[in-house]
């Protein structure tokens, strides 16, 4: 019985060492760090890319998916992952380079990098074109009713999400980026300003328009927008087809404002022992077949020059995904702020959404509530044990 | 007040599994939606067993869930045993100690133990984000619900048995097996169950430690910036079912051994 329990255990503790090798000996494998939701995967007959790519190389894909920039920023900075190939936003790129966390690509070994549109080279959050590849785009806008909106199309505009009229019927970003970018353009300040006074006035506007808002949400969105519990929401235009597919009477307007262009990319961050490999899966997604399942997946528009021209004609032609320069010219592109402002940033945004500053001694207080608490129940039971 | 406290249950029951229903519910809904119902539908099951990103995420929580739930009960066993031995004092303090990490919030469980493998990685070059320090950090956090669950039992029990056991013959380990061990049973799976429960949806404290590997929880949250998939809930409506199988066929077999002792 003893030999067996001993037994027993030793079996145990050699498992669990056991998976933590089987990992590092086996074939290759490269860890890709990607968006929730943002890969061609095989539903609905459609190209499951990582499995090709470990089809055609042999090099295995441990895919997983992250929810916000900041999130995938916090878990490279821990020192706790190393990936290999990560797709962050662009000012999210532009922080990782500023902080010496990326490697710089070789472009050799991307040879497909010259099928990306030369429109998305030298992007301000990557000025010397060193360190990423694009994947994907899109523009922020807003969705609206049109059976809940009284105005037409081009009289949208983002002061619409102000509107007293429609108060309890607004969604509001729960991000604070891209909710101060709207306040920014209303106000006609650049979305990166570095003038402290352009957030304040900012956090002024958004705090105006609190009352009129139903809630700060990011994917409740689709439901509450096909419901019709909500009439107005910014969002992004990669997920204008899903949206009007729940309800017709969904539609999306860029506003004559201007507004945020984002643009996704890939990039190898400093962590990677495994360059080479992430070259090549980056290279693989710029191959025509690939970048195209991938768009045609998850919505959003392409950079990539071959997989825009197979696309479906009405996709194409549509300027939500593929708009005409004029409005191009009117966007911005987030890059990373100095970080005085990014402290304030987050510090405005929780002013704006709890409604004031955080009261230390109201903290205080309710600490030294559960002390007290605890300290009575110690006594009480004490008393009982005696 | 019959009436009355059969209402109270039925709300009780109500609030309790409604939103289960409603989840089962729309697992079997044919449109992206989660509120409008379009029609009924597999397809929905039928694409989570060719999604290898979530299947990938859903062995990778079973194996951490399965491993560190009975390295919690051994330990834990173990250590309520002795526990349970020692003397007054010792027994209250070190019973608080282990009593912390459950009122530990846990985020800061999260951050200190992400820390300490970090640092350990970094400084003797084992221990690599991932798997093993899943398995570790979860086994941590579980220990304590093991040792609550079975020191009651410890308690319970007479403590003569186990001397009685050693008098008619037992070594001290052979008493253990055959005395104390069997009377504890019931307290070890519940503290078993429990850890493999708590591992399964353990969000804060995997987010921290799992380097590369990922949870079905982790998984899950990462789809809120589109949608959640309805996959996610043929998949919730699977385990679901097959957790309540399990219960059923362990109460069955409880209520079957009490019959049986009975007579």
């Amino acid at each position: 019985m003893k030999k067996r329990g001993i037994l027993f255990i030793l079996l145990l503790l050699i498992f669990v060492s056991g998976c933590g090798i089987k990992r590092d000996n086996g074939e290759v494998t490269i860890n890709v760090y990607n968006w929730g939701e943002y890969i061609s995967n095989g539903r609905d007959g459609s190209l499951n890319v990582n499995n090709e790519f470990t089809k055609e190389t042999g090099i295995k894909v441990n895919y997983t998916t992250f929810q916000s920039n900041e999130e995938l920023f916090a878990k490279l900075s821990s020192g706790g992952a190393n990936y290999d190939v990560i797709i962050p936003s662009d000012y999210m790129i532009s922080k990782l380079i500023e902080n010496d966390m990326l490697h710089k690509i070789d472009f050799n070994n991307v040879p497909n990098y010259n099928m990306i549109d030369e429109k998305f080279k030298y992007l301000d959050y990557d000025l010397n074109n060193e360190y990423s590849v694009p994947y994907t785009w899109g523009l922020m806008g807003i969705f609206y009713n049109k059976s809940l909106v009284d105005e037409k199309e081009e009289q949208i505009n983002w002061d619409i999400l102000w509107n007293e009229k429609y108060k309890g019927k607004i969604l509001m970003f729960d991000n604070a980026r891209d909710a101060f970018a709207i306040a920014h353009f209303i106000l006609g300040n650049s979305i990166n300003s570095k003038n402290e006074n352009d957030w304040y006035n900012a956090a002024e506007k958004l705090k105006q328009q609190k009352p009129f808002v139903q809630a700060y949400v990011m994917d409740q969105i689709f439901d509450k927008m096909a419901n019709e519990e909500a009439a107005l929401a910014p969002y992004y235009s990669g997920d204008a087809v899903l949206m009007k597919k729940s309800n017709s009477n969904i539609g999306f307007v860029i506003p004559k404002d201007g507004t945020n262009r984002f643009v996704d990319a890939m990039c190898i961050p400093k962590s990677s022992n495994r360059k080479s490999e992430a070259e090549k899966y980056i290279n693989f997604m710029c191959r025509t077949d690939v970048a195209l399942a991938n768009v045609e997946y998850t919505g959003y528009s392409t950079p990539h020059k071959e997989a825009y021209n197979q696309l479906d004609e009405s996709v194409k032609n549509n300027e939500i995904f593929y708009p005409n320069a004029d409005i191009i010219n009117n966007t911005q592109v987030f890059v990373n702020l100095p970080s005085n402002i990014n402290k304030l940033l987050d510090e405005l945004w929780i002013q704006i959404k709890t409604g004031g500053n955080g009261n230390p001694i109201l903290l205080l207080v309710i600490l030294l509530t559960f002390v007290l608490l605890y300290i009575l129940v110690l006594l009480y039971k004490r008393k009982k044990l005696r | 007040m019959k009436l009355f406290s059969k209402i109270y249950t039925f709300l009780i029951f109500l609030f309790l599994y409604a939103p289960i229903f409603v989840l089962i519910t729309f697992s079997f809904n044919d449109s992206k939606s989660r509120s409008v119902w379009a029609g009924f539908t597999f397809k929905w099951y039928n694409q989570l067993f060719q999604n290898q990103e979530i299947l990938n995420a859903l062995s990778n929580t079973l194996i951490i869930a399965v491993i560190s739930a009975l390295l919690a009960t051994i330990l834990g066993t173990v250590a309520a045993v002795g526990i349970n031995s020692s003397k007054k004092w010792t027994r209250r303090i070190i019973m608080n100690v282990t009593n912390i990490p459950m009122a530990n919030p846990e985020i800061v469980t999260g951050v200190s133990l992400m820390l300490l493998f970090v640092f350990i990685n970094r400084s003797f070059g084992i221990l690599k984000p991932g798997m093993t320090t899943l398995i570790l950090a979860h086994k941590t956090f579980c220990l304590p619900y093991v040792v609550l669950s079975v020191m009651p039992k410890l308690r319970q029990m007479d403590p003569n048995l186990y001397e009685a056991a050693q008098d008619l013959g037992c070594n001290p380990l052979k008493a253990f097996f055959k005395v104390v061990l069997p009377e504890i049973v019931p307290g070890i799976v519940t503290g078993m169950m429990m850890s493999f429960t708590m591992s399964i949806d353990d969000f804060v404290i995997s987010y921290f430690t799992s380097g590369t590997t990922q949870t079905l929880p982790i998984a899950i949250y990462s789809m809120t910036r589109k949608m959640v998939s309805p996959e996610i809930n043929a998949l919730s409506t699977l385990l679901f079912g097959i957790i309540l199988t399990l219960l059923i066929a362990i109460n069955l077999r409880q209520i079957k051994d009490k019959n049986v002792k009975e007579r």
